[in-house]
């Protein structure tokens, strides 16, 4: 198929500073990567704490400190800095609700 | 979302409305997925999960999997077989229909398939993850036969194969040779060889410290490289030998019976045990059902991740072509919920999520409560041709002098093993 659908793939990247950002549309999505290490449904496994079920301010302000460099971590600050503003504010409003 | 993606998606929706399955079935549509390991299991829980309107059938031959993450933990005597090994009750209880047996063929243009056992099923869309094959006719020397003199372990089946490599090397004569010969991209899991380097040297290290370890590459560089190279010349000074490329490190033949490796030169290298792990296809159903192309890979689209050559049947997995990704389980497994609600989404007449992203982390133990990791963040590329790793992110854990990183790395590596396959099986 001459894929229209390939339009869709524009990558609204790093555009806009973390406060203002509006949340990409594909948090539960997006958030999905999060549960190979966090557990299933963010809840925490072993050593790696949860995540579910933090405000979202919270979770973003981590976030935004990850991939600043301001916040030591072993490979949170390599994965943040993989995300756009909008992706992290989509996955933390999911997050924040999820239980 | 920008403009730019709200305006294109709704020029993108019509065109995708063509033949909803759905209107036949009202309500119930058919997904079935081929193979039960990393990319199956997790599409089929997502899907049933996610899309309980969805009717998900799993077909896989084992009733135990075996994973190939650990195995190389088995392989140091830290983890046995069983806490590596998966039943399939947990998706059975979340109303996934598990067959246990091969998928023989399939036929795109009726939409169903064959099993060995003798049935056939039809679906509305077919999720594969099959995994690889080995090439017996890459290596001369190296055949099935072979394998049980120099095992691959490198897809673990039953687990005999691990097992047979673990005896092999309890069984080592002081200060023996274990060999191994590494492919050329590309295979499954990229830090795997080096990583499995490692575990067997941790068990040498205790039990047959003057023991050496000759490692034989098709490459000239790998996964991970510095940080590994750095281990070993911490852990185990003066064991390990890592042969490249450009050093005739490339086996060209093996001879099992005179336990011998055969470079590129024609140099011979007697080792006591030998670990051959050989060239790689996509699995043979893929193959068969004319998926592949001349590479023995399958190409694929990078948002749904439909086969170029049979819109319908999603390949995810090592099975498929995605490079800059590596051929891990959590690509599969981060592939597989993207490929699952593509197929919601296209059973239901609408368009595919836009802009996904592909994750990637894999851990390699290279010691006891030693640790060390490389991340990749992906995404399909802008004319969706295939995919890119995303600027500024990822890569591989600091170098140097860093023993907190070390060891909270090994804890979060066992971390993610419980977390994944929790999310696969559970
Ligand atoms: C030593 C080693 C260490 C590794 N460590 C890691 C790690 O730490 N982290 C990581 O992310 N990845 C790791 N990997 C890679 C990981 O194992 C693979 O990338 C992953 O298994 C790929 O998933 P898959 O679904 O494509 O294939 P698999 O997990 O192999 O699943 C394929 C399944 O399909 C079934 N199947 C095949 N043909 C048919 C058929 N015709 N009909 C029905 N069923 C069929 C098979 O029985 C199999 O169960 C490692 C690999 C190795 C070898």
């Amino acid at each position: 198929m001459p894929s229209p659908r390939r339009l869709t793939l524009a990558l609204p990247l790093l555009l806009a500073g973390p406060a203002f950002a509006q949340p990409a549309t594909n948090g539960p999505l997006l958030a999905q990567a999060c549960l190979g290490c966090h557990g299933p449904g963010a809840a925490g496994q072993d050593g790696v704490p949860a995540i579910a079920g933090r405000p979202a301010p919270e979770l973003v302000a981590q976030m935004t400190a990850f991939r600043a460099n301001e916040r030591p971590g072993t490979i949170m600050g390599r994965i943040a800095r993989g995300y756009t503003a909008e992706e992290i504010t989509a996955v933390a409003a999911y997050l924040a609700q999820a239980r | 979302m920008t403009q730019t993606t709200r305006r294109a998606l709704l020029g993108a929706a019509p065109a995708l409305i063509a033949a909803p399955a759905l209107a036949q079935n009202q309500g119930q549509a058919r997904l079935v997925v081929v193979g039960g390991g990393f990319g199956g299991a997790s599409a089929a829980r997502f899907a049933r999960m996610s899309y309980p309107w969805l009717e998900v059938t799993l077909i896989e031959p084992k009733t135990r999997f075996v994973t190939c993450p650990y195995g190389n933990l088995v392989l140091a005597g830290t983890r046995r077989l069983e806490q590596i090994s998966h039943g399939y009750d947990g998706l059975r209880a979340r109303g996934i229909n598990v067959v246990h047996d091969w998928v023989a063929g399939i036929d795109p243009t009726a939409r169903s398939l064959r099993l060995r056992g003798g049935a056939t099923l039809s679906y509305d869309r077919l999720i594969l993850s099959p995994g690889i094959a080995l090439r017996w006719d890459a290596l001369p020397g190296y055949d099935e036969a072979a394998s049980e003199i120099f095992p691959h372990a490198w897809v673990p089946g039953e687990g005999a194969q691990t097992t047979l490599l673990r005896r092999q090397i309890e069984a080592l004569p002081e200060g023996g040779v274990v060999g191994l010969a590494i492919p050329a991209n590309p295979f499954r899991c990229p830090p795997g060889p080096y990583e499995r380097i490692s575990m067997i040297a941790a068990h040498l290290k205790r039990h047959n410290p003057r023991a050496k370890i000759l490692a034989f590459d098709a490459k000239n560089a790998f996964s991970k490289q510095g940080l590994f190279q750095d281990a070993w010349a911490e852990l185990y000074p003066g064991m390990i030998e890592w042969v490249p490329a450009n050093q005739d490190g490339r086996i060209t033949r093996v001879d099992p019976g005179a336990r011998e490796f055969e470079s590129e030169f024609g140099t011979r290298h007697k080792v006591d045990v030998g670990n051959v792990i050989p060239p790689q296809s996509a699995a043979r159903i893929a193959i068969e059902a004319g998926l592949a192309n001349a590479s023995g890979w399958v190409p694929v689209d990078p948002l749904t991740f439909e086969a170029r050559q049979a819109p319908g049947i999603h390949v995810i997995g090592d099975a498929n072509i995605a490079p800059p990704m590596p051929k891990s389980g959590y690509v599969a497994n981060s592939t597989a919920k993207q490929a699952v609600a593509s197929v919601a989404a296209l059973l239901r007449g609408e368009a595919p999520p836009p802009a996904p992203v592909y994750f990637n982390t894999c851990y390699s133990h290279v010691g006891e409560d030693y640790g060390i990791s490389i991340v990749g963040v992906f995404r399909p590329n802008p004319d969706g041709s295939g995919f890119v790793e995303t600027p500024q992110s990822g890569g591989v854990s600091p170098r140097g002098n860093h023993p907190e990183q070390r060891r909270l790395e090994a804890l979060y590596a066992d971390a993610w093993y419980a977390s994944i396959t929790r999310d696969m099986f559970g």
